[in-house]
């Protein structure tokens, strides 16, 4: 089975692990990526905020591309990308938008290809297909699935789970053997872009999904957008900083946790690179396997 | 043939686009127009009499009208015509305003298009021929659906005025949502104190034949004329023998496996129950889904208490079928669900305020069983989860109603009212709790309302907050409510115990399917439609077919006893006289040429087609013809346009007439 890949800037950089550790499960699983041979940047923040069209015509010439290749399903593992190519098609339904558009990217422009958030990969491939993989015991995770708010926003678009209430990456996490917490900000914003310019915000909005994922008995988040981990993991040491005693929790790629009940070493799937360690909370599974 | 053509200003509406006069001018060089006039409003008296007057001094045979849409006045000039002694059926409309005046802005143009309707309706006319309208007789018996407080209401007055009513409720007691409620907005008296005496009077009332349990399954025929099937559904009790002491109810070890309806799944029910103690009718009826003798045959405690052997186990469904004159809808509302997003629709619920995860936030008729003395609490407000007392209560208004995003444009009307009635309840029980309400607009407009409305911020000291909430969650036991305050321009963060939410009324899920067997028109949201906004507001363009209550548009209950009693004076209007007239637009089948296909059964809509055998003098059977039952068609021409040897003719709408109306357009091009 192959599937075409747009992996986005973010794979190749701040979220290396997740690029890693998805290339490696599928790996066990006989799926093959195809990568989109000249892709281009999705646009993320930055094409929106300067034009419309630019932002509608960056995706469109990626999706146009794979299409040439003879694909028929992207895998977008970056929830940003995601957004914006499915928000790119989306647009392009306007039929002024459209001819805008094609005139830009100096192409005709047809639909018919799907484009596939990692959650709605692993639900494509299918539980039983991915169970059949897992060699270790994980009973002893507890996890807070985060989905952000790219992922399930606006429902218009992407049309995917439930915008207020999201069940399906809980349906892969418990599939491969955790155990999931049911808690209060799954959707609630993390601070998203402000991580730069306004650290601070980013800080105060990320230790409230933090606290309420350990509130609720959560001993791991897991997330599948490259932005929330960044905000989750790496901006967790600033938040210890600033509010002396708050508990840390590891942040994983949802690929990461597929890839442990795999049987994969930390190392293997790049785990090893997060700000906060997960040593400590995966080391029973690294002990125990189940045979 | 002397014609008479009148053309109408209709004020500015004809006037300001059409040269009216120019029309008349040009009508009257038309072959066969006798006399052409133009005045400023020809259904008005003078008008009128200015049509009676020139049918009098030039002896005119027909007349034709160019004016409004005859929905509006055909029926007037009509009357107009045949007081002076023209056949009303000789009188023809050219709709000079919604075809033509309404809908063109250059005056050249629609005043051509104009003197072309005109000539049509001219050519047309020449082909009527003289009509008498169709006498059917009347059954005097009106049939009632749903038992809440609309259909009580009309029931009542139908049967006081001494004619016979048959009241259908598909639950097993009548009292519908207003038996749940707590006490009433603006007087604050007791719900079921006011309701229980009407249903006990239904109960009693000699003209009136309560079903309840019971579905309507097919309606036939006409106004004045229905054939309509009753389901009576299964109770398995024998509705004679049962005395209704309850020694069945109180045996049932199937006590907790069921949600209470009434009490909007706060308590729990047994398999056999009746919904509340104050039921009309007290008898119990089984809920075979949860009954363990349905399950695995076994039990039958609840017939071996019964001292009448009233319980029965093989009762089936029965059919009764009645004739009836006029039916009244009273099918009533249900509430926006809060619980989850129902399949393959268009409501898209409230996931931020937890989707019934959160079982303190309740929505208002669960907040009536709360507060009702009759409740699972016996009215102390307590909280569902843990039956203490909530110290803080947030109430939020609109949850589905004018959000547009969330399925309903519409205003649910009462919730503005019910919400201020339920903050104050609350506050006249839990002296030290604080009340806030979350609201768009305050709509609170009726007798006493405002009033109402100001006396729980005034007095009550419940505190409104004008904004929406974005979300609900649980923190440390506490319901965290974020809201925003869009006057003061704050965000809002409450810790509340409870939270109740006000949500949206909305048509009975089968409503669409309901108003499809009774040919009556519903909107997007499944609301039965009136005929007209204003002017017939209770009437359905069904004939014999009236809406009281809230299957017509979110209402309260002042509203929908009057809309009850509007409708109920409808259906004696009906009953006033003992033959019905109809339109005699009926079709004729040609029985000589009619070799009897009956294509035409076959399309029919309105099963108006019979078959006719024709014999000869000995009897012997020569062939079958269609024949059509006047009574029940609807002058759709349906038939006249399937039938092969042209044996169909729609009287009014005859072959000749159509084509005279399209020559005469024909020639002009």
């Amino acid at each position: 089975m192959s599937y075409g890949y747009y992996p986005g800037c973010s794979l190749s950089g701040t979220a290396k692990e997740f690029d890693i550790s998805l290339k490696k499960v599928l790996q066990k699983l006989s799926v093959e990526l195809t990568e989109i041979q000249g892709w281009a940047c999705c646009g993320a923040s930055s094409a929106h905020a300067t034009s419309h069209i630019l932002s509608i015509a960056l995706p469109v010439h990626s999706l146009l591309l794979a299409k040439e290749q003879g694909l028929k399903e992207v895998v977008t593992p970056c929830a940003a990308c995601y957004n914006r190519l499915v928000n790119a098609q989306h647009e392009m339904k306007d039929p002024s938008t459209r001819t805008k558009v094609e005139t830009v990217v100096d192409k005709p422009y047809s639909n018919g290809l799907e484009v596939l958030n990692l959650i709605q990969f692993f639900n494509l491939l299918g539980a039983d297909t991915i169970k059949a993989k897992v060699t270790e015991k994980l009973g002893h995770i507890k996890a807070a699935c985060y989905y952000g708010c790219l992922l399930v926003r606006p429902h218009d678009v992407t049309g995917f789970d439930d915008e207020e209430q999201p069940r399906t990456m809980e349906a892969v996490v418990e599939a491969v053997g955790a155990k999931t917490v049911d808690w209060n900000f799954k959707t609630e914003c993390c601070g998203a872009a402000h991580s730069i310019a306004h650290t601070n915000i980013v800080e105060h909005l990320s230790k409230k999904i933090i606290d309420d994922a350990i509130a609720h008995g959560a001993n791991v988040i897991i997330v599948a957008c490259p932005m929330c981990h960044s905000n989750l993991d790496m901006r967790q040491l600033n938040i210890i900083k600033s509010f002396p005693g708050q508990k840390t929790i590891p942040v994983l790629y949802l690929s990461e946790l597929v890839g442990l009940a795999m049987g994969m070493s930390l190392k293997e799937l790049a785990i090893d690179l997060h700000f906060i360690k997960a040593d400590e909370i995966l080391k029973p599974a690294e002990a125990v396997t189940a045979k | 043939m002397k014609i008479g053509v009148f053309i109408c200003y209709c004020g500015e509406n004809i006037g300001r686009t059409v040269d009216c006069a120019k029309v008349a001018q040009v009508a009257a060089t038309f072959p066969g127009v006798e006399h052409s006039e133009d005045y400023k409003y020809m259904c008005s008296d003078p008008g009128q009499n200015l049509i009676k007057q020139a049918i009098r001094e030039k002896n005119l045979d027909a007349i034709v009208v160019g004016s409004c849409s005859p929905h509006m006045h055909e029926k007037t000039f009509r009357k107009a015509a045949a007081s002076a002694g023209v056949n009303p059926y000789l009188v023809e409309i050219a709709n000079l305003r919604e075809h033509c005046s309404w809908i063109h802005e250059n005056v050249e143009e629609a005043t051509a298009k104009a003197i072309d309707l005109v000539r049509i309706a001219v050519e047309k006319v020449k082909f009527n021929e003289p009509l008498t309208p169709i006498r059917v007789p009347v059954t005097k018996r009106a049939l009632v659906i749903g038992g809440g407080i609309s259909g009580i209401q009309a029931a009542l007055d139908i049967a006081n005025a001494g004619y016979p009513v048959t009241l259908v409720e598909k639950e097993p007691s009548i009292g519908g949502h207003m038996s749940q409620l707590s006490e009433t907005f603006p007087t604050l008296d007791c719900s079921q104190c006011i309701l229980t005496p009407r249903m006990v009077e239904v109960y009693q009332h000699p003209n009136i034949h309560l079903m309840t349990y019971s579905e309507v399954e097919k309606v036939e025929g006409f106004i004045g004329n229905f054939k309509v099937t009753i389901r009576q559904k299964a109770r398995s009790v024998n509705a004679e023998l049962c005395t209704g002491c309850g020694l069945c109810m109180q045996s049932c070890p199937i006590k907790k496996k069921a949600f209470s309806e009434f009490d909007e799944g706060l308590a729990m029910r047994p398999a056999m129950y009746v919904p509340f103690p104050q039921a009309v009718p007290n008898i119990p009826v089984i809920d075979r889904d949860v009954c363990t003798y349905f399950k695995t045959g076994k039990c039958m405690m609840c017939q071996k208490v019964c001292g009448r052997q009233a319980v029965d186990f093989e009762q089936k469904d029965t059919f009764i079928t009645e004739e009836i004159g006029s039916i009244i809808v009273a099918t009533g509302y249900k509430l926006y669900s809060i619980d989850k997003k129902p399949e393959d629709s268009f409501i898209k619920g409230y996931g931020e305020y937890g989707y019934g995860k959160y079982k303190d936030v309740v929505n208002g008729l669960q907040f009536e069983r709360i507060a009702s003395a009759s409740g699972p609490t016996s009215g102390e407000i307590l909280r569902p989860s843990d039956k203490k007392e909530p110290k803080k209560i947030v109430f939020i208004q609109c949850v589905g109603s004018r959000d547009e995003s969330k399925g309903f444009s519409y205003c649910s009307k009462i919730c503005c009212m019910y919400t201020a009635k339920h903050a104050m309840l609350y506050k006249h029980k839990v002296h030290d709790g604080e009340a806030y309400v979350f609201y768009m607009d305050i709509r609170a407009g009726g007798k006493m309302y405002e009033e109402f409305v100001r006396r729980a911020i005034e007095e009550d000291g419940v505190k409104y907050i004008r904004g929406r909430v974005s979300r609900i969650y649980e923190e440390n036991g506490k319901y965290i409510v974020k809201g925003e305050d869009t006057l003061a321009g704050v965000p809002v963060t409450i810790d509340a115990d409870m939270v109740v939410l006000a949500t949206a009324m909305m048509a009975q899920t089968e409503a669409p399917q309901l108003a499809q067997m009774l040919g009556v028109p519903y909107d997007k949201y499944g609301f039965l439609a009136e005929v007209h906004p204003k002017l017939r507001p209770v009437e359905t363009s069904t004939g014999g077919i009236f809406l009281a209550g809230a299957c017509h548009s979110p209402r309260d209950i002042p509203e929908s006893v009057a809309m009850a009693s509007a409708a109920a004076a409808k259906a004696m209007v009906l009953f006033g006289s003992d033959m019905l007239e109809r339109e005699p637009i009926v079709a004729k089948v040609n029985a000589g040429t009619c070799a009897g296909c009956l294509y035409c059964k076959k399309v029919c809509a309105y099963n108006a087609i019979e078959v006719k055998e024709i014999r000869n003098r000995q009897g012997e059977l020569v062939k079958v013809v269609a024949y059509v039952n006047e009574g029940l068609c609807q002058g759709c021409g349906t038939c006249n346009a399937t039938c092969p040897s042209k044996s169909i003719e729609l009287i009014g709408f005859k072959d000749e007439q159509i084509f005279s109306e399209i020559h005469a357009l024909a020639d002009m091009y």
